[in-house]
């Protein structure tokens, strides 16, 4: 299993796979034995990790089905068990859609996430990997985001359009499909301003700014989402809404590198089989890596 | 949308009858529910487990009051109990009395430090101050831009320091304070990671220097289960003295407050609401209580209505919601009350269970409606107004020509009307039943059918 990117993958998920593994090493430690405690300890961490009370509780009734069934030994090979029950609520064979060309993707959010910064930094790996990339500077509402990406811009060296602060974010998006009509770089990304899925009108403005992409642009358009790993329970709410109002083809699941687990995306591949492409794993222009669905599950469960 | 924990109460205790003392049984059901609506409002599942555990204890045998069923009694007494855990009273700035105050604002990335850091110099601005803002977030790709175009839209200024050494930055900007005559300093800090050894020293450091009178810790409402990491991690390195919450304008139940309360016994101070610069308020313990449980903020539309309408006013539409003597003045007098309390949709919003009603979407609440029908009632004579069957066939024309309307359109606020009076005779009749639903002279306005 060990790749090259899987060592790195671990190494930005140690954090992460040293607290729970610790959890579920201690569980395993102090009562080996598959007994009450032990479940309800497992769920405990389960929980810690935003998977979420009603997933948990039937991921967790499903391996006590599993585990009396299969007979299984002790608490370790229920947590082996478990790691693949995880990786099997996500969907299989997800296409990528920063590796298609060409390409237009839409990049979309809540405040905060990181979608500039992701931005930048999916940028840098294609242009690393020799595709030609254009950015189009869609958050034309935070103060400073054209500037911001613009720096990320200038690191990757590939061309963005930008216009001024307070343009209307069609346009931008407009323009940049121009642009990318002309130019055909391979992936086109296009930055747009963090928005509360509660918020009718940004939502509308949203939608307005996928239309105008979808109707202008000659190459295929998608749709990802970026959610913050340290996100709770609203994590799920952010994905349902987001995927209403737009149509979601992707997660990207950032700041994964401090002591949250993400579990939220557990949740969110089961309801809605959004896959994720993406996990942000450190502060490093590298440090967004591809999503492996078993290496995540083992790493939050702490298991080998 | 998740289930509120009144609905999971009531689904609970719909069996029982009795009144009189809970039962260990009954406890048990109820704690398993309370629970569930605190994981799902994300409160770390070992502050759960110690809050279930004293709601219970108080539970247990507790007397029902005679005027409440048992499901309500528990709700009461995980209100009170959730409301001390987030600090009863309201958390003020301290400030020492030297000149400038410093005021540092620390958090994890992307929870709203530098939106946070212009909205609290804006507020502190209105109390009669003169703020400075102070960017010492070198790391990030034009954060100190950004901090420089809202102090630049709020007219406030702004230091921005050379180079990448933010300690350093943080003590000339407090100089550059003093100055320039600000009474004030913010200081904006670079998002952290809690396990970023490096960049904890360095906060650490910034506090050394500056001193500040309050640290506040920036916190994403939408946080979840990791919050008491992180809160308990920036405890220890820079001891901060009081939370702000942002992102409350979303529909997050916002647990992770309750969370960083309990583990960190830091008050939460202030709470981000809106997108716009003067959206920070004062953090209303009560009121946040209430909304991680689910049960909307009834109390604020109660508070919002005594407020609003006038307690003899509302009693006198009490008597004529029971005489059906309701008239377009009546109605008139709803519809500006509602449009005070900030329209139908804030309202709806605010109604715990509003998001799951069937066909009721707050977003399409047309505003401009209820000026239409004010429009309307407001070309009635008062004759009119006062005995609607007046309204024959030339004076709905009249009306509707003064208005600006179709006659149409007279036609379906007089059928909308008659529907809302009809409606309050059912509820004055069901009013035997204990169920006081006109007690604050809403249900008007609230059930009017757009």
């Amino acid at each position: 299993m060990s790749t090259p990117w899987y060592r790195r993958i671990s190494e930005g998920l140690t954090k992460s796979r040293e607290r729970l593994g610790e959890q579920l090493n201690v569980i395993v430690g102090r009562s080996p034995d598959v007994d009450e405690d032990f479940w309800e300890n497992l769920e405990d961490a389960l929980i810690g990790s935003d998977v979420g009370v009603t997933a948990v509780t039937e991921i967790v009734d499903r391996l006590r089905d599993t585990a009396t069934r299969k007979a299984l030994p002790d608490a370790r090979a229920v947590l082996d068990h478990l790691a693949e029950e995880i990786a099997a609520e996500f969907p299989t064979s997800a296409p990528d859609p920063f590796s298609a060309a060409p390409v237009v993707v839409l990049m979309v959010g809540v405040n905060g996430t990181g979608k500039t910064t992701s931005v930048g930094k999916i940028a840098s790996e294609l242009a690393t990997s020799g595709k030609r990339v254009l950015l189009g500077s869609g958050d034309t509402y935070r103060a400073a985001a054209v500037e911001q990406l613009d720096i990320w811009a200038d690191r990757a060296g590939v061309p963005v359009v930008r216009r001024d602060r307070g343009t209307d974010p069609a346009a931008v998006a407009f323009d940049t499909v121009a642009e990318a009509n002309r130019t055909t770089p391979d992936v086109t990304l296009i930055d747009t301003a963090g928005r509360l899925h509660t918020s009718a009108d940004l939502m509308r403005e949203l939608q307005k700014v996928k239309r105008v992409v979808e109707r202008e642009s000659s190459a295929p358009v998608r749709t990802v989402l970026v959610l913050d790993a340290t996100t709770g329970q609203n994590g799920l709410t952010q994905a349902r809404e987001f995927d209403a109002a737009l149509g979601l083809d992707a997660l990207v699941l950032t700041k994964l590198d401090g002591t949250a687990k993400g579990g939220i995306a557990i949740a969110i591949a089961r309801e809605l089989g959004i896959p994720i492409v993406r996990i942000g794993v450190g502060e490093g222009v590298d440090d967004l890596k591809p999503f492996d669905a078993l290496d995540y599950a083992r790493a939050l469960i702490g298991g080998e | 949308m998740f289930q509120n924990l009144t609905e999971r109460l009531q689904a609970v205790f719909s069996n029982l009858t009795g009144k009189g003392r809970l039962s260990d049984a009954d406890v048990d059901a109820a704690m398993r529910e309370i629970r569930m609506a605190l994981l799902e409002a994300d409160v770390n599942f070992k502050v759960v487990k110690e809050f279930v555990a004293r709601v219970r204890e108080r539970a247990v045998g507790a007397e029902v009051h005679s005027s409440l069923t048992p499901g309500q009694a528990v709700i009461r007494i995980v209100d009170e109990e959730l409301t001390a855990l987030l600090g009863g009273t309201d958390a003020r700035l301290v400030f020492s009395g030297r000149i400038p105050g410093v005021v540092m604002l620390v958090g994890l990335q992307g929870s709203g430090k530098t939106t946070a850091s212009a909205k609290l110099a804006n507020l502190l601005r209105k109390q009669g101050k003169r703020p400075m803002l102070v960017a010492c977030d070198v790391y990030r790709p034009a954060a100190i831009d950004q901090l420089e175009a809202l102090g630049r839209e709020l007219d406030i200024p702004v230091h921005r320091g050379e180079g990448t050494d933010a300690v350093a930055i943080a003590k000339a900007g407090v100089r550059a304070a003093i100055d320039s005559l600000r009474d004030v300093v913010v200081i904006d800090t670079a998002g952290r990671l809690h396990v970023d050894e490096e960049m904890m020293d360095e906060v650490a450091r910034i506090k050394e220097a500056v001193r500040p009178d309050q640290v506040l810790m920036v916190i994403d409402a939408m946080t979840g289960q990791d919050a008491v990491n992180a809160a308990t991690a920036f405890a220890e390195r820079v001891d901060f003295d009081a939370v702000i919450v942002t992102k409350l304008d979303g529909d997050a139940r916002g647990g992770a407050a309750l969370s960083v309360k309990s583990v960190t016994g830091k008050p939460i101070m202030y709470a981000g609401v809106g997108e716009k610069l003067d959206a920070l308020e004062q953090f209303h313990p009560d009121r946040m209580a209430r909304r991680i449980l689910g049960m909307g903020d009834m109390m604020t539309l109660i508070e919002k209505a005594v407020e609003t309408a006038d307690a003899e006013a509302a009693a006198e539409m009490e008597e004529r919601v029971r005489t059906a003597t309701f008239t377009f003045d009546d109605f008139l007098q709803q519809l500006q009350q509602v449009k005070k309390m900030g329209g139908l949709g804030s309202m709806l919003k605010m109604m715990p269970g509003a998001g799951q009603m069937k066909g009721l979407d707050t977003e399409d609440v047309d505003e401009r409606q209820l000026d239409r029908v004010a429009a309307i009632i407001q070309s009635m004579t008062a004759e009119e107004r006062a005995n609607p069957r007046l309204l024959n066939g030339s004076r709905r024309e009249r009306i509707a020509r003064g208005a600006g309307v179709t006659v149409f359109d007279v036609n379906q606020v007089i059928k909308q009307f008659e529907q809302a009076r009809k409606l309050m005779k059912q509820f004055s009749k069901g009013g035997g039943k204990g169920r006081r639903k006109g007690r604050f002279g809403l249900p008007g306005g609230m059930q009017s059918p757009f």
